[in-house]
């Protein structure tokens, strides 16, 4: 009697731990700020401040006026509110060098290492800024496996 | 019958006043850039859309253009150069939007000649390149 309540509390528990998983892993982010959604959604997507840690966010926001090659100046108001909002949704600190790149997360590269080269280079991708490109819920921070179509 | 007047008054007031704005679509935006365009230089003699065009499809010795993103029919969407995404439609005739907040006008002609020119633009280029915008149906 005894073994079978214990039996069941072990499969509970087991069920509790693999629900804690999925949530975990349900690759949703969704930004709140519509000042943030405005100012960093015009050329790329309005990356989720969680995907990158608040030290990535100090150097990328100190280095806007040449920001991949191309000026994404902010005046300064709108550039002190937008870095508070980033660190306080970031990342968790990286024992390693802050990456700049969402790309060069181990995170990222992680999830991406089924993904082949040609399509990477694929004309209608682009570049791999370009996540609405295969990740069809991705303007809304759906990241979700089952939205996801690669172009050929 | 007096509140009736004056409500009508109101009434035509405020379309008086945004009539010109909705009508305008970018164009609002010239009479300041000319004002600017003649103290630099007195011998301004107005904006042209033709040059304007020349100047959107130039590289200017650089590496892009405006139409690298805009494309060379800013009634149509158009992509980012270097991450792929879709920018919408730069002429207002296609989206309503465009030209419409002189404070985003600013700053997209500051950032953005930074990077077709590595310069700021010049009033004179500015308003060549909205009129050459606003010309487009």
């Amino acid at each position: 009697m005894n073994k079978i309540r214990m039996r069941r509390n072990v499969v509970l528990l087991a069920g509790l731990f693999l629900a804690g998983i999925a949530q975990a892993d349900e690759e949703r982010f969704v930004v709140t700020n519509d000042r943030w959604k405005a100012e960093c959604g015009s050329c790329h997507l309005a990356y989720p401040p969680q995907l990158l840690p608040a030290s990535s966010w100090s150097m990328l926001f100190a280095g806007l006026g040449d920001h991949f090659g191309s000026d994404a100046t902010l005046d300064p108001a709108t550039a002190t509110q937008l870095l508070a909002y980033a660190k306080s949704n970031a990342a968790r600190p990286t024992d390693t060098k802050p990456p700049l790149r969402v790309t060069e997360t181990r995170w990222f590269r992680h999830e991406h290492d089924e993904v082949g080269a040609a399509t990477w280079t694929n004309p209608k991708v682009g570049s791999a800024a370009n996540c609405a490109a295969c990740h069809q819920g991705a303007e809304r921070g759906d990241f979700d496996e089952d939205l996801i179509r690669i172009p050929r | 019958m007096a509140i009736r007047i004056s409500r009508l008054a109101v009434l035509g007031m405020l379309m008086a006043v945004a009539a010109p704005v909705a009508i305008a679509g970018g164009a609002d935006l010239l009479p300041a850039l000319e004002l600017q365009a003649r103290q630099a230089a007195p011998a301004f003699a107005g904006f042209s859309a033709q040059r304007g065009q020349a100047f959107f499809d130039s590289t200017h010795g650089q590496q892009w253009s405006c139409s690298s993103c805009h494309t060379r029919n800013p009634l149509q969407a158009g992509r980012h150069a270097a991450t792929g995404k879709t920018i919408a439609a730069l002429a207002p005739a296609a989206n309503a939007e465009r030209l419409s907040d002189p404070a985003k006008v600013d700053k997209w002609f500051r950032r953005n000649c930074k990077d077709v020119l590595k310069r700021e633009c010049t009033a004179a280029e500015k308003g060549d390149v909205i009129r050459y915008l606003v010309s487009l149906k």
